[in-house]
């Protein structure tokens, strides 16, 4: 065994470029839930997304085209969870699992012929002397556009829901559907629109695995992803900048898993990648076991039907 | 019917009146199917909520419609037309908080307030709009005499400003000590209008129920200790059940046969805890609640109830019975071993229908049959239904809290007679409740529970309003001062 092997700096790099597809789907979520709905679809979305990008972009060339089809093919899957969900007050469980089935199958559908083809490559920003810093420039300049854009978005949905108008109403929405009505906010609006965003971030989020990440598309490419996003929303107890420690420690394990296989540690890859499905679950009992007040942490009327009935 | 400026109006009326259907109206939740209103000589439709609040229409609701998680300045604002940054509304807060003795911290989170603490917010958000009609429903089910007093004088102050004011309420003693008018309705009509100082309570409940009502009454004496107690409590010790609850701290009580042993008290400061201890959703840390001399205090819910201890929870759907069920299947959930509905797992249904039909007879609950969900049902009749229940499997100890919290007058008269009828049988009952005249109507010996600590008991007899609200209010003061 050589553990010297594993470059501490390229490490901490390809984590972040590793947890991109996690933090993107998770801070959807997050919106999402924070607007009183829990929708199980995220799988379904990202795969979507990532078919839909993958396909343009091999057809047109344009990495920009490609980001666009891959956030609206996830919105548009979502706006239909929203429509069955809050207009036609469908079962949100269900119909959250049933869109992850939808999209899995509709995705193996659309990409049968585009398995095995390399994608163009996804440019980076010309950083200039920036990259070239010695630590810093791995550490900070060398990523590609979406890597920025994702942190962004934290930082905006942060800031949004914590200090603004708008992100009150969400907020509120989320924590009592019937008082938010009574004081005259239209819930149902609000709800479609912050799926539909977080439809759009979950199609990014597939989108980046098969046009950058892999970059290839192959059926089931997520492979679970959505759910550890979804898992990840409740590890980050719905604050936006714990969904990227989150998304930090899922894309560590599973890096270190590989190289960890790469510098000959002797165990059966299996328990290697069993890892980190693992450790979110114990991270997730942990939280969830010990303490009531993460408890009260959850927006009050997740995943409960709204009528509108007054 | 009309409101003149300046003025505060009673809107009186049963459960199912129509009183909050006309004040959604006014307030835009509800669309008129015919008619109109006119508001200064103009006719006035408003479609939503945010138009009655420009218009200077405000309401203060029943159910509070506020928001746990977010801070007091947050929950105000989400109430604003007009929008303000967040510093200009916390001194908005404070100032109109001091003009009107009613304090608040904008910074605090809304689920750690008291009732009352809870209410200022809603008034203060809508005072800061400067509204010119102010309703308010059902403001003081759920304060101390002392919070109602300190509101009593707010209301005055902005009726002299000019302010109109629409006050829905159950307790008449208050609406004849604040209101100039009041309009009566029934069944969705306006049946009179009077001047409420001129008329007695009895006279205003007549005129809401049609009929006469008679108060309640005790057919035996006031008991006084005799023998050995049936039910004992005994230091009993528990942790808070949620981050807005309060732990116990060694209750200790007992109550003789044929006595009703009232807990006073505003929610929030143990009896949550209280009443899952006694009925056994959850276990004390210590102590023990002893019946007839044994100790029940780590059996559950349904061990309790075989050994003839019954217990009807505060809130009525969701918790005392299933909404999404009728209410056949709602008797069979508490009475299914006393009165052995079912056999070796299966459920005798003709035997259960008849009981649930015995107890829509006997406790006069209004439904059209007992298929009918149980969230279907008014408060007040599914109360009744989840009371009778527990009366019909004739306990020795019958446990309520909060039995006629959103309940009209004739439907509470009539559940706190069967109360002490049951009691008169010999009978121990315990009643939780926030409300200060209940106690005192039904109650043998009070105590009060406040802050997780039970107060020494006292005999009912020359105990006063003001005594037992001195009792309430001592342990909020000492934090305000604090």
């Amino acid at each position: 065994m050589d553990f010297a092997a594993i470059n501490p700096l390229l490490f901490i790099s390809t984590m972040v470029a590793a947890s991109i597809p996690v933090l993107l789907a998770a801070l959807g979520e997050l919106v999402v839930e924070k607007s009183g709905v829990l929708n199980l679809g995220v799988e379904g979305m990202m795969i979507i997304g990532a078919v839909c990008g993958f396909i343009t972009i091999v057809h047109t060339g344009s990495p920009l085209l490609g980001v666009l089809a891959s956030i609206i093919a996830g919105g548009v899957l979502a706006l239909l969870f929203g429509v069955l969900t809050q207009i036609l007050h469908s079962n949100q469980v269900a119909t959250g699992l049933a869109l992850t089935l939808f999209g899995l199958g509709l995705s193996a559908l659309l990409g049968q012929n585009y398995a095995g083809i390399k994608p163009p490559n996804f440019p980076k920003p010309a950083l200039g002397f920036l990259s070239d810093l010695p630590i810093f420039g791995q550490l900070f300049f060398k990523y590609d556009y979406l890597v920025y854009v994702a942190f962004l978005l934290v930082i905006g949905v942060s800031y949004v829901l914590s200090r603004t108008r708008s992100g009150l109403i969400l907020r509120s929405i989320g924590e009592n559907h019937d008082a938010a009505h009574a004081l005259g906010y239209h819930v149902i609006r609000v709800r479609l629109a912050a799926i539909v965003f977080g439809g759009g971030c979950a199609g990014l989020g597939g989108g980046y695995l098969a046009m950058i990440r892999v970059p290839q598309w192959t059926e089931g490419l997520t492979a679970g992803a959505g759910w550890i996003a979804l898992a990840l929303v409740v590890f980050a107890s719905w604050k936006p900048y714990r969904v990227i420690l989150g998304a930090f420690l899922f894309g560590g394990v599973t890096l270190l898993q590989l190289n960890l296989q790469a510098v000959g540690v002797k165990l059966n890859p299996a328990y290697l990648s069993m890892a980190p499905y693992i450790i979110t679950i114990i991270a997730l009992v942990v939280i969830s076991g010990t303490s009531s007040r993460f408890a009260t942490l959850a927006p009050g009327s997740l995943g409960k039907l709204f009528h509108k009935t007054m | 019917m009309e409101l003149e400026e300046g003025e505060i109006c009673a809107l009186l009326g049963e459960n199912g009146s129509g009183k909050s259907t006309l004040v959604k109206m006014m307030y835009g939740l509800v669309k008129p199917d015919d008619g109109k209103m006119i508001f200064r000589s103009k006719d006035y439709t408003p479609t939503n909520p945010n138009e009655a609040r420009s218009a200077g229409i405000a309401m203060v609701f029943q159910h509070f419609s506020l928001f746990d998680a977010l801070t007091v300045a947050e929950n105000i604002a989400l109430g604003m037309s007009d929008h303000l940054s967040f510093s200009t509304l916390s001194k908005n807060i404070e100032e109109k908080g001091k003009a009107y003795g009613l304090a608040l911290n904008p910074d605090n989170l809304v689920g750690s307030l008291s009732a009352g603490e809870r209410q200022r917010v809603e008034i203060i958000r809508c005072l800061l709009q400067n509204p010119k009609i102010l309703i308010m429903d059902e403001p003081t089910s759920v304060l101390t005499p002392q919070e109602a007093d300190i509101l009593f004088e707010a209301l005055k102050n902005l009726a002299e400003e000019g302010t109109t004011i629409l006050y829905i309420s159950h307790k008449l003693e208050e609406i004849k000590e604040l209101c100039t008018k009041a309009t009566i309705l029934r069944a969705g009509k306006v049946v009179a209008t009077c001047n409420p100082e001129e008329k007695s309570a009895r006279q205003l409940a007549e005129m809401m129920v049609g009929t006469s009502i008679g108060a309640p009454k005790r057919t035996g004496e006031v008991r006084s200790h005799e023998g050995t107690p049936l039910f004992q409590v005994k230091d009993i010790e528990k942790d808070a059940s949620s981050s807005f609850g309060t732990g116990l701290q060694k209750i200790s009580f007992e109550v003789w046969q044929g006595e009703v042993f009232g807990i006073g008290g505003i929610a929030g400061n143990g009896q949550d805890e209280l009443m899952e201890v006694l009925s056994g959703e959850a276990l004390p840390k210590k102590g023990s609640i002893l019946l007839d001399g044994k100790d029940l205090a780590r059996l559950n819910p349904n061990e309790r109830r075989k050994r003839g201890l019954l217990f009807a929870p505060e809130q009525r759907v969701g918790h005392a019975a299933a909404g999404e069920m009728n209410l056949i299947e709602n008797s069979y959930l508490t009475a299914a071993d006393r009165k052995a509905l079912s056999k070796y797992g299966i459920i005798n249904w003709s035997k259960t229908t008849s009981f649930s039909k015995e107890i829509i007879c006997h406790f006069d609950v209004r439904t059209p049959g007992s298929e009918n969900l149980a969230q279907s049902l008014s408060g007040g009749n599914l109360q009744k239904f989840v009371i009778g229940r527990e009366i019909l499997q004739n306990p020795e100890v019958l446990i309520v809290n909060q039995p006629t919290w959103g309940v009209d007058a004739a439907a509470a008269a009539s559940i706190r007679q069967k109360l002490m009828d049951l009691a008169d049988q010999g009978a121990v009952v315990v009643v939780i409740s926030q409300d200060i005249d209940e106690l005192l109507e039904v109650s043998d010996y009070i105590s009060v529970l406040s802050g997780g600590r039970l107060s020494r008991e006292r005999h009912v007899k020359g105990l006063s309003r003001e005594d037992i609200g001195l009792m309430m209010g001592a342990s909020q003061e000492l934090a305000l001062e604090a």
